[in-house]
């Protein structure tokens, strides 16, 4: 039983690829906007760092895999360890800064960086093209042989195996003695410490792990769609995140694949049908969720679901 | 082991002109049931604080295994078997009575920082933080629910199983029948009184009925300075005991 509900989102992400051929590169950002919500998750939900600042990670693979790929390498693959590599780091230069005072500073202090990095990157067209976005990525085939079409079927497969590498990665880490000393962190973070937790060094592992999996999430858009803008450092982004991550319910890594689907899909459908008004439905639905869904979408699956079988 | 488990040498702590804790010389032996009393203001917690390295000593030391700690830091001192309870809970509302002991039982293996492996493939932790949940008689029952919707008297027995899993040489026990309803107070008393005799318990405690039964050696504590320190039975007769109490609390039962 629990196995089966474990295969439910993966049963359902390759059934849509049969199911909506023409449209994979919908599907394809619903992948990656999960891999991005699922590093919020991490930091945000587990870790109760919160960050307004996340897609200045987002931006910066999305940023490195493009540069890379423009420059002569396109090898996907490493393209993404790059990116997880620089994200990372850059996690970690800027995680004291962050986690040093209260936390309302520390969400000043990613909103800020967030806006550095993206005026830094709109001033260095030169190298990243500007408000152009970056243009000439040339991705090579994955494992040299699956080359990315023009459907988007390689796109969307491979932002799919790429997800659920990293998903069950987190599900891993979230479940060892390293993920319940960030659930204790999270819970009473004046207590952690008397029970020995070095609760600064484990915060930074968080928060630069946090910012690694943003990274890879935008290094596969960058490769899926050959092309970086600006866009992938905007705030608009990080908040987005943060709303699909509380749609989906914090805390709960299927929560973070449920929103970002919910959400992205959502968007889709309500923008066509009026391209302007649908921030008000997703106000309606985020103060709906507020009132009476603490949990989110998962929470209300839980709910649903016979006793013992959602968590 | 024959030298005293924790010792204090003039122990003096002063807040502006307010001298809290007075030239204190205490000293509780291994494996000792020691308490720790005195009417409201006496300067107990500040003690507790001293020792536990929460707030620095104006002067005099602290030494515990005969190593001084004085200049110490709190997890320093932890390390080096220092484990306290706190006297307002201080838990882990929304992780469960067993996952919060199997997170203090990790941390003090050091295998705090295991993220390749899920807790579940660890049997060793969820062993020893069952046993320690047994040692304070925490009821089965109670172990996976969520910390925040316990009774306040099984709250108390978390905070004591937590500070257990440090496996402390020296446990300071800060109140903890404080603010816990008679119907559950008996719990409380029954794993105080069943803490593993090789563990020095230093008890700071209002409720004389507890301290009676526990103690084997009273410490009296009166405006910032000690009292008396003695037998519990000497210190029932002691007229200076009474008088600081100006006899609003019956001390002792005999």
């Amino acid at each position: 039983m629990r196995v089966l509900l474990h295969a439910v989102p993966w049963l359902a992400a390759i059934a849509a690829y049969f199911l909506m051929p023409e449209r994979l590169p919908l599907l394809s950002s619903i992948a990656i906007a999960a891999l991005f919500t699922v590093s919020l998750d991490l930091i945000v939900g587990y870790a109760g760092v919160v960050t307004l600042g996340q897609a200045a990670f987002f931006g910066a693979g999305a940023y490195t895999a493009g540069l890379l790929a423009q420059n002569g390498w396109g090898e996907p693959l490493s393209g993404l360890l790059a990116a997880a590599a620089v994200a990372a780091v850059l996690g970690l230069v800027t995680a004291p800064l962050v986690l040093r005072s209260g936390a309302l500073a520390g969400l000043m202090v990613t909103l800020g960086l967030g806006l550095m990095l993206y005026e830094a990157a709109n001033k260095a067209a030169a190298i990243t093209g500007g408000a152009d976005g970056l243009q000439g990525v040339e991705v090579w085939p994955v494992l040299g042989v699956f080359r990315f079409d023009l459907y988007g079927q390689t796109a969307y497969l491979y932002s799919l195996a790429v997800l659920f590498v990293l998903f069950w990665l987190a599900k891993l880490i979230v479940a060892s003695p390293y993920g319940l000393s960030l659930r204790g962190i999270n819970g009473n973070p004046r207590r952690a410490p008397a029970l020995g937790v070095p609760v600064k060094t484990r915060l930074t592992v968080a928060y630069a792990l946090a910012a690694a999996y943003a990274g890879v999430a935008g290094a596969l858009l960058a490769q899926t769609t050959a092309f970086v803008s600006l866009d992938a450092l905007s705030f608009q982004r990080s908040a987005d995140g943060l709303l699909m991550l509380v749609l989906g319910g914090l805390g709960s890594l299927y929560g973070a694949l449920i929103g970002a689907a919910a959400f992205t899909l959502a968007h889709h459908a309500l923008s066509e049908a009026s391209p302007i008004f649908w921030q008000f439905w997703l106000g309606i639905a985020l103060i709906a969720l507020a009132l009476y869904g603490r949990g989110g979408l998962m929470g209300l699956l839980r709910k649903l679901m016979p006793r013992g079988a959602g968590s | 082991m024959s030298g005293p488990a924790l010792q204090t040498q003039g122990l003096t702590r002063r807040f502006g002109a307010f001298t809290a804790v007075d030239k204190v010389s205490l000293s509780v032996a291994a494996g000792a049931r020691h308490a720790l009393i005195g009417p409201n203001g006496a300067g107990k917690t500040t003690f507790v604080n001293l020792l536990s390295g929460a707030i620095p000593a104006t002067a005099g030391s602290v030494a515990l295994l005969g190593e001084d700690v004085t200049a110490a830091p709190q997890h320093a001192r932890v390390r080096r078997g220092l484990a306290r309870t706190f006297q307002v809970n201080q838990l882990f509302a929304e992780l469960s009575p067993r996952e919060a002991v199997v997170l203090a039982v990790s941390e003090r293996a050091g295998a705090g920082g295991t993220w390749w492996r899920p807790v579940s493939s660890m049997p060793a932790l969820r062993r020893e933080a069952d046993a320690l949940l047994d040692l304070v008689r925490f009821p089965i029952a109670g172990r996976d629910g969520r910390t925040g919707s316990l009774a306040y008297g099984r709250q108390r027995l978390l905070e004591i199983a937590l500070a257990l899993a440090m496996k402390p040489r020296v446990l300071l026990l800060d109140e903890p029948a404080a603010g816990v309803p008679p119907a559950e107070s008996r719990e409380v008393l029954e794993a105080v009184s069943a803490l593993p005799r090789d563990v020095a318990v230093l008890l700071i405690e209002h409720d004389m009925d507890l301290v009676f039964r526990f103690a084997e050696r009273i410490t009296v504590l009166a405006q910032g300075a000690v009292l008396a320190d003695g037998e519990p039975g000497a210190i029932a007769r002691d007229p200076r005991v009474k008088e600081a109490y100006l006899g609003t609390m019956e001390i002792g039962h005999g």
